[in-house]
């Protein structure tokens, strides 16, 4: 069933574009304040080790410095997950990363110079950097205590996953066939072309106002209102401001370290204070994406469908607590219902090291889930004979359907993308087939599936988005959105749904965000909710505005029309008017509007009674006891929050579905994986903006092609050892050397706005298994720990000659 | 050490009194006030700092600035054209969603500028290799080929 829009589901160049092509948009690395001064952090040289004593008296007396930080001058301000993170650190430091001290002077340089004249003393601790040692008898505590100072015994983190579902132990007795597999993955970068910063300051009435890389405005103002409290300032509010941002992918999740900073050296000094991260201080401090040790078990019956999934999972919590502790809570979507499963086991152990902690990044736990769930999904499939793509046919979830989880699926547009992808590579002929190798090279397909919150996702206690929609006498439309424009094209997406709701062209509306003094509340821009909520409070709020414009027209329609033939009939007294019965009492629901004009639902083309939305919006406020048209609404779907016990709730209003399928070559004497086509079928529901969404999926490919290939964020005894685009190495464009077929299939979801779900994530979520599993056919070598390099590759095919 | 240096920027004759230590990045952003060179990583290896010196595109991050003196600088703000409209590669860039969060689109507008300056009608290969020195981490850069190619073809058919 095919829908039909005026805008959605077309080509639209972004409205923010044009400035982005000219170099006019202002990132935080180009605002200037007046009177700004410039931050610089000093952090830690050892992973472990107690600080003995901070000297800054060196620092201080620079030229051009005008405050020096540290622990002992700054009050204590606690932040992260469980608070367990605090700023400056005092006692001790148990990362690379801990801020130890900070600086802000009049120029960069000069910060720069007085960080390093800061000296610090230091009393080195033996570190721990494996989750398993962790976790052993004897290890050195990371933290002795809790954050209300209660001693620790242990470095287990207390945030722990457990789901259960029917009887997995059961079920391994009945199963015909079963799999086994541990895997590995690795931390990866988001890896943002703008890094991130901020720009603190406070009013003469010591409110904050800062400008900062944010998704999460009005979180973000709750932890500066709970800063400001804890600086002696109480009652006082934050203003956040976001500037537009170059990227994010997940970094705008958290507060962080650095704005603390900058909000403390922003009061000492009474100056507006800019930190911005180098790219090598982007690399070495910012969160990167949750590692993992998983061992699965999966099993099924002799027709191969699937009887239990059993999943334990061990995090490197790092040296704080953050997002990457909570990944588990959206692993949970797939590990409990991708494919129908009716006995699942997941559990997670969470453990403190002296590494980096990590946060949130795009697909939050779902791809480090998919890596196990799809690899050993071929495997079990190998296991039974049957050919992995009719496996996962066989066990595909289906519309209209209720988890093991308690998700409700609604539209599922899984067998098509299953169906499509298989197509689009041509499976069939091309599977098993590529394995004799042809001057050393193999070639191979596989493919793999994902399952993601599509309708937003109730992670906090809210998940609501508020839009106000503000029309002026020319007939244009602001739409103030609580949301944030990262790159991923929220604003056009919003723009293009609310000229189609409203009955007005894109080009007449403009979306406004980044402002929590102006914009409506939104929880925050993450798990691919932007467009959804916002979209969908967009058609409410036009619903509204639209009925005002109604009521207007009913008052003013006829008697405007009647004006402007008389003037017609004064500039030319040959003319002759039409016979219109300006007499006549219309109501609200006589009418219609479209592209701008309103006009009689029963006569839409009658060339007379017809008039812009303009002329009605100027006859609303220039009369006596005029009026004006601003609506608002607030969207916060019908969707749960996770039993923390039980870990069930129908999180998401909607859920996405996907599948990704490689074909690849693999050189057996180099170890050289190539990919020489690539295929992406996405369950969408219905494409708002066709540019935008198939950039989202691209996008998501490289990156997810990077995880499987290339990215590693390496560290040695907890000190990054790459920090930098020459030995990080992201995908660059010469290294797309494949076609990549997208296929938006769409479902039409109910609850979506026009029908459309959210695939801002998805991107990357089945990319690495989609190759490992096309290896696989290629070399029938299984790789289990990412990235795919060479040498794993290379270590693999010896092993299976031996 | 400080030295006046004097270029042309962007079609004018201009002076600054520059450091010893400065980049041509700072010279822009900092001295000129020109942001749209973006920093990426001050170490050459993403290009989001990409201008032309000469026709040629360089990392600015890494161009030291005495070394400037005498030479022509394009930066993206020296593309727009007058009436305030965009060059036809900014146009096309916006046409078939070459650019995302637009922080590596200066940097990658300048590379495509210098590319079919030197080779009018390229392949998607060599396109490629064009802007191999500039990094997009939003776009898979797919429909940044598609826009080089596509303002190929259209800056080719308004030569002929």
């Amino acid at each position: 069933m095919t829908k039909k829009f005026r805008f959605i589901g077309t080509e639209v160049p972004r409205p923010d574009a044009p400035d982005k092509a000219a170099g006019k948009a202002v990132y935080i690395h180009d605002l200037v304040r007046p009177g700004m001064l410039f931050g610089k952090i000093k952090y830690s040289e050892y992973a472990h080790a107690r600080i003995k004593h901070i000297d800054t008296s060196k620092a201080e007396r620079l030229p051009g410095v005008r405050a020096v930080l540290t622990g002992d001058n700054s009050p204590m301000i606690r932040y992260g997950f469980i608070k367990d993170n605090f700023v400056f650190k005092r006692d001790k430091v148990r990362q690379f990363r801990d801020e130890v001290a900070a600086v802000a002077a009049t120029d960069p340089d000069t910060a720069a110079e007085a960080v390093d004249l800061i000296q610090v003393e230091y009393e080195e601790l033996p570190g721990v950097f494996d989750p398993e040692e962790a976790l052993k008898e004897g290890a050195p505590l990371i933290h002795e205590t809790d954050p209300r100072g209660k001693p620790r015994k242990d470095n287990l983190v207390p945030v722990p996953w457990r789901f259960v579902a029917g009887d997995v132990e059961k079920a391994k007795q009945e199963a015909a066939y079963i799999a086994e597999d541990s895997f590995t993955t690795q931390l990866i970068q988001q890896s943002c072309m703008g890094t991130a910063g901020c720009i603190a300051e406070f009013d003469l009435q010591n409110n904050l106002i800062i400008h900062t890389k944010t998704q999460i405005p009005f979180l973000a103002q709750n932890d500066f209102n709970q800063a400001l409290k804890a600086m002696g300032l109480k009652g006082k509010n934050s203003r956040v401001i976001v500037p537009t941002l170059g990227g994010s992918f997940g970094t705008g999740l958290d507060t962080h370290g650095y704005e603390f900073i900058a909000i403390l050296l922003a009061f000492k000094t009474g100056r507006p204070v800019k930190i911005v991260l180098d790219r090598e201080e982007e690399f070495k401090t910012l969160s990167p994406r949750q590692p993992t040790r998983s061992h699965i078990i999966q099993g099924c019956d002799k027709d191969g469908k699937l009887l239990f999934r059993d999943l334990r999972m061990i995090l490197d919590n790092g040296a704080y607590t953050s997002w990457g502790a909570t990944t588990p809570s959206v692993m949970m979507l797939p590990v409990s219902s991708i494919y129908r499963v009716p006995n699942v086991f997941f559990e997670t152990r969470i453990v403190y090291t002296n590494n980096t902690y990590c946060q949130a990044m795009r697909g939050y736990g779902n791809p480090q889930a998919a890596w196990p769930l799809e690899c050993n999904l071929d495997h079990l499939a190998e296991k039974a004979g049957i050919d992995p793509y009719e496996f996962r046919l066989m066990n595909r979830n289906i519309p209209n359907d209720i988890t093991p989880m308690g998700l409700n699926i609604t539209s599922c547009g899984h067998e098509e993308c299953l169906k499509t992808v298989a197509d689009r590579l041509g499976w069939t002929e091309k599977r098993g087939k590529g394995r004799s190798a042809e001057n050393g090279k193999a070639r191979g397909v596989g493919m793999a599936s994902l399952f993601h919150v599509g309708g937003s996702g109730r992670v906090y206690r809210s998940d609501g988005s508020g839009i106000i929609m503000k029309l002026d006498d020319f007939g244009n439309v602001s739409v103030i959105a609580g949301g944030v424009e990262m790159g991923q094209g929220f604003e056009s997406s919003l723009g293009l749904a609310s000229a189609e709701a409203l009955g007005v062209t894109p080009d007449k509306v403009k979306v406004i965000t980044g402002d929590t003094a102006t914009c409506p509340w939104d929880v925050g821009t993450h798990a691919s909710r932007g467009a959804f909520t916002a979209c969908n409070a967009a058609i409410m709020a036009a619903d509204k505005a639209r009925s005002k414009i109604f009521e207007l027209a009913a008052e003013h329609f006829m008697p405007r029309i009647q004006f402007k033939e008389k003037l017609k009939q004064k500039k030319d007294p040959a003319y002759q008017p039409p016979g219109l019965d300006y007499e006549r009492v219309l109501g609200p629901e006589d009418f219609d509007m479209s592209e701008n004009v309103i006009f009689l639902k029963e006569d839409p083309d009658h060339p007379l009674l017809r008039l812009g939305l303009d002329e009605v919006l100027r006859e609303a406020h220039y009369k006596e006891q005029g009026t004006m048209v601003v609506t608002e609404a607030f969207y916060d779907p019908c969707n749960q929050n996770l039993d923390m016990k039980t870990c069930r709730g129908n999180m998401s209003a909607a859920y996405i579905f996907g599948t990704q399928g490689a074909e690849v070559e693999v050189d057996t004497e180099t170890g050289e994986v190539k990919v020489l086509h690539f295929a992406a079928a996405h369950d969408v529901g219905q494409v708002l903006n066709r540019q935008t969404i198939l950039g989202q999926i691209y996008g998501g490919v490289m990156t997810g092609i990077g995880y499987a290939l290339c990215e590693e964020y390496k560290t040695k005894q907890g000190r990054n050892l790459n920090p930098n685009f020459l030995d990080y190495k992201i995908l660059s464009a010469p290294d797309v050397t494949f076609p990549v077929d997208v296929d938006c299939i769409e479902t039409h979801d109910e609850e979506g706005p026009f029908g459309a779900k959210g695939v801002g994530e998805p991107g990357l979520v089945p990319t690495a298994p989609a190759i490992a599993n096309a290896v696989y056919d290629a070399i029938g070598v299984r790789i289990r720990s990412l990235p795919i390099t060479p040498e794993k590759v290379l270590a693999a095919l010896k092993e299976k000659k031996e | 050490m400080k030295r006046e240096i004097t270029f042309t920027l962007n079609g004018y004759e201009v002076s600054a009194e520059v450091e010893s230590h400065r980049v041509l990045l700072e010279v822009l952003r900092d001295t000129f006030d020109l942001k749209g060179t973006k920093p990426g990583c001050g170490q050459g290896e993403c290009g989001a700092c990409t201008v032309l010196v000469d026709g040629v595109n360089v990392d600015s991050c890494l161009y030291p600035a005495f070394e400037i003196e005498g030479k022509t600088v394009t930066t993206i703000e020296g593309l727009i054209r007058e009436g305030n409209r965009l060059h036809p590669i900014q146009e096309a860039f916006v046409a078939h969603g070459g650019i995302q969060c637009g922080f590596c689109s200066p940097g990658m507008i300048m590379s495509a500028t210098a590319l079919l300056s030197e080779n009018p009608a390229p392949s998607d290969d060599e396109i490629k290799q064009g802007i191999s020195g500039n990094l997009c981490r939003c776009t898979g850069y797919v429909q940044i080929v598609e826009s080089i190619r596509d303002a190929a073809a259209g800056m080719k058919q308004n030569a002929g």
